[in-house]
Formats: C-alpha cells, sequence, structure tokens
C-alpha cells in the first residue's frame, strides 16, 4: 500500500504512453505516461481545467487519442468490450430526473446486460450500499443533493465494474457523506475493484492510496501522498502541490 | 459507425422512453391532444364542411409531423445536456439501440395521437373520406415518425435547449409555406417548386391529397409514402452518424 511504484500490483489497470489529447487546436493532456495500480484507490487531483475530466473520458472511450497509447484492461482505450467493465460517473449526476431510482437503474442495468434475478441483485445491492434504499419508487427529480449524486454513483457500481472512473464525486457533499464515500470506495478497493477519483479539494487528496496531481495537461507527481509530502519536504499535500506546481517549469524546461 | 444492434436493447430504450412521458403526464397529454385541438379550431374557423374535407387531410399529415419534430429534438438535445448520453455511450449501448428505441417510443405515441385525430375528425367534425380511413392514418404516423427522425437529426445541431426550440420554426415553418398548405405546389414559381420538391413535408401533403382524391390505393401514394420513408432512413442515419461516441 505504501509502495512509490504504481504498478506494483501486478500488471496496472491502466498504463499511457506518451499520451497526447487536443480539442479544438488546445493541448488538454500533454504527453502523459503514467499506470494505475490494480485494488487502489488513485486520486486525481489538480485545480478546475487541467484536463481532469478529459483524462477521465479518454479513459472511459468517449475521448479520442490524439497521439501515444492508452492501455485500459488489457485492451486499447475505447475497445467495445471495454465498456460492460467499466463504471464511469460523470461530474453531474447523469441519471434521468423523470424517473424512479428503480427505473434508472433497471434501465442502465439493462443497458449493462444485466438481466432478470441479476439485475434486481446487483440493483438492490447497490440501493443498499449507496444508502439510497426506500427510495426505490421515488422520482429522482425529488431527490437532496446528496442523494442524487448516490443515485449517479449507484449507476456506475451497478455492474460491480473492474475498474471505476468517478469525476468529482464527492465535490458539493457534506462531511458525512464525504467520508460514508470514501470508506465505500477503500471497502470497494479492497475487493479488488481499482478506482480513480478526481477532486479539486486538496483535503481528499489524503484519502488515497496513490496521487497524480495534476496542472495545465501535465502530472507534477505520481506518488502514495507520504511519499510526496517526503520529496517534498511539507507537512501537507496543498504546500506540496503548491512547491510541485512552482517547481514544474523548471523541470519541463530541462 | 454503428455498431450492431441489439433488439433487447432498443425495447429496454423505448420501455425507459415511454416511462419517462408516463411520469410526465402533461406532455403526454400535449402530445396526443394538440393536433386534435387544431383539427377542432381549423373546422370552425373554416365553419365549412365542405372546405374541412379539402385542407383538414394535409393537416392531419402536418400537426404530427411538427409535435414530434419537437419532442424529439429536446427529448435528445436534454440527454446530451444531462450526460446521460455520454453515461450510455461509454456503455455497451449501439447508437442503433438508442436510435430505434426512440423511434418506437415516439411511433408509439404517433399511433395514439393519430387514432385520436382521426376518429374525432371523421366522427364530430364531420370530416368524409372516399375511401377506408386506414391509408390516411398510415400516411399521418409515417409523417410523425418523420418529424421525430429530422428532431433527432436536428438536435446534434443544438448547442442548448434553447437552440433546440428554435430549430422548430427554422426548420417547420419554411416546409409548411412550400409543401401546398398555404398555396398549392402547381402555382409555385419555378424556384419555389424546386425548393418544395426537396422537402419532405410536400411529400406528406400529396399522399394526404391523393388519399383524399381517389377511393382507391394508387401507385402515386405508394410512391410519395416511399420519398417520406426514404427522408425518414436519410434523417435516422444523419442522427447516427451525429451520434458521437467519441469526441475529438
Amino acid at each position: 500500500m505504501r509502495s512509490a511504484e504504481p504498478g506494483c500490483g501486478g500488471v496496472p489497470v491502466v498504463s499511457a504512453q506518451g499520451l497526447v489529447v487536443t480539442r479544438g487546436g488546445h493541448i488538454v493532456l500533454d504527453d502523459l505516461t503514467f499506470s494505475l495500480a490494480r485494488g487502489k484507490v488513485t486520486g486525481l487531483l489538480g485545480p478546475s481545467g487541467c484536463g481532469k475530466t478529459t483524462l477521465m473520458r479518454v479513459l472511459v472511450g468517449v475521448q479520442a487519442i490524439t497521439a501515444g497509447q492508452l492501455t485500459v484492461l488489457g485492451l486499447p482505450a475505447g475497445h467495445p468490450r471495454l465498456r460492460a467493465r467499466l463504471g464511469y460517473a460523470t461530474q453531474g449526476p447523469a441519471v434521468y430526473t423523470d424517473l424512479t431510482l428503480g427505473e434508472n437503474l433497471n434501465y442502465f442495468g439493462t443497458v449493462l446486460g444485466l438481466r432478470g434475478r441479476r439485475l434486481a441483485e446487483a440493483a438492490a445491492a447497490t440501493t443498499a450500499r449507496l444508502d439510497l434504499g426506500g427510495l426505490d419508487k421515488r422520482l429522482v427529480g425529488t431527490f437532496s443533493g446528496g442523494q442524487l449524486a448516490r443515485a449517479g454513483l449507484a449507476v456506475a457500481l451497478l455492474s460491480s465494474p473492474e475498474l471505476l472512473i468517478l469525476d468529482e464525486p464527492t465535490v458539493g457533499l457534506d462531511p458525512v457523506l464525504r467520508r460514508d464515500l470514501w470508506a465505500l470506495f477503500h471497502g470497494l478497493a479492497a475487493g479488488g475493484t481499482s478506482l480513480l477519483v478526481s477532486s479539486h479539494v486538496m483535503d481528499e487528496a489524503a484519502r488515497c492510496d496513490n496521487l497524480v496531481f495534476m496542472r495545465e495537461g501535465r502530472f507534477l507527481a505520481e506518488a502514495p501522498p507520504a511519499e510526496i509530502l517526503k520529496q517534498t519536504g511539507t507537512s501537507d499535500l496543498e504546500s506540496a502541490f503548491l512547491a510541485l506546481a512552482t517547481l514544474a517549469p523548471r523541470a519541463v524546461r530541462r | 459507425m454503428p455498431q450492431g444492434f441489439s433488439p433487447v436493447l432498443a425495447g429496454a430504450t423505448a420501455r425507459r422512453v415511454l416511462t419517462q412521458l408516463r411520469h410526465d403526464p402533461r406532455t403526454i397529454a400535449m402530445m396526443v391532444a394538440v393536433p386534435t385541438v387544431m383539427m377542432i379550431l381549423l373546422r370552425y374557423v373554416l365553419s365549412n364542411p365542405l372546405l374541412l374535407n379539402r385542407i383538414g387531410p394535409e393537416y392531419i399529415g402536418v400537426f404530427p409531423f411538427v409535435i414530434m419534430f419537437i419532442v424529439a429534438a429536446i427529448t435528445t438535445q436534454r440527454e446530451r445536456a444531462t450526460g446521460t448520453m455520454e453515461r450510455l455511450m461509454a456503455m455497451p449501448l449501439g447508437k442503433l439501440d438508442l436510435l430505434a428505441g426512440y423511434g418506437i417510443a415516439f411511433g408509439l405515441m404517433a399511433c395514439v395521437q393519430v387514432t385520436l385525430v382521426l376518429v374525432v375528425s371523421l366522427t364530430w367534425l364531420g370530416l368524409t373520406l372516399p375511401g377506408s380511413a386506414v391509408p390516411m392514418a398510415a400516411v399521418a404516423v409515417l409523417d410523425a415518425i418523420l418529424g421525430m427522425a429530422c428532431g433527432l437529426f436536428a438536435s446534434a445541431f443544438a448547442r442548448t435547449e434553447f437552440q433546440a426550440v428554435q430549430f422548430m420554426p427554422a426548420f417547420v415553418l419554411p416546409q409548411a409555406l412550400l409543401c401546398g398548405l398555404v398555396v398549392p405546389r402547381d402555382h409555385m414559381t419555378a424556384v419555389l417548386r424546386w425548393l418544395s420538391d426537396i422537402l419532405p413535408l410536400s411529400y406528406a401533403v400529396d399522399a394526404m391529397q391523393r388519399i383524399t382524391a381517389a377511393a382507391s390505393w394508387t401507385s402515386a401514394i405508394s410512391a410519395d409514402i416511399a420519398v417520406i420513408l426514404a427522408f425518414t432512413i436519410a434523417a435516422l442515419v444523419g442522427g447516427a452518424l451525429t451520434l458521437r461516441r467519441r469526441t475529438s
């Protein structure tokens, strides 16, 4: 858990070589080479607009790659066979607010290949896991902010994916719910699921097994939190990020 | 590029769209009732049953087209805006599954819509037809599905829901002027006639005129229906092509 090598848990779930993504002539991801460890919670931290969402969209195969290579679960990113093996939660809840929670899970579960009893069991297990029990028959549009965020996560968790890509899943939620969600993420990782969780809130960084610090389409650091603190000689991750952010231009120039 | 087709997923999508509508009775009421209300208005504005017999059927072909266009354009635009489209595109759902699902759901709604407008027109409003009402119902449903397909396609060019609404007048009103509803197409100047020839609604109105003119099916009606179907397929293919799984 404290190894400095992200790929130490065997074959990495994700590996990228010189990944470049441009959108509208603008470089969003700039020559990224990295890997993600299996069964770990990796935090993707960085300011808004640094490329976190684009990186996640590339991983789930809805954003085209400009250059470089990206392998996800042993297949090139965007491969049709990956679609049922990945769980993806976008920044918004991305559920149908004019359907009940049960109807949402039914539809998305069917799309993910679950049928009959397996679908019912998966839906029941997911609602219980996210503490949404009893809300099955309620329209998602009537949910509170926290319930809505969990409904969005429920869809991502529904098919017990091997890799979960969660885009800012805890932003704007109350501290108790955030703590519970992080406990859930670590529980999933303990069960063998790999997670990539993005956030622009630095105090969430300490909750991750591994960290990726990102700024302007580049990685500033990729290591466990303790390792980053040691290398930067700082006592908290926010200072570490600032130290790395001011160092980075020099490193690039070298 | 469409990746295969799954009847189960198309069916699940159709059921999902219909369930969304079921939770929104006001939208159902408007979808189903508006063409009928328009026909009732038309009947009393004309205040002449003979005139209704001549003009009414053309409107029966146009109203469902207009309503399905706007409903389909906004529904898909909303899928894009709320992120559900992106979520589905990251899942094992084929683009054809999604389009077919919408087609089935809105097609069923169109059947209800057209049945009501025909029943009310043929009974209360006193519309009389030379032959059976079936050809007219078939053409009206096909027009509705054409409207849906055009709406799906148009929504790809709308960045916001506001724009999607604007597409309705921008796309539909010129067709309504040129399709023969206001002025017969034979009386138009060459350029306008040529324009009306390449617009799908013209064939809907042509088909309705032929159906009211003859007691039996003619090959010209079949030809009009073939053109309507061709436009529908073209719009659906256009919709599939503009539905990008991967953005660049």
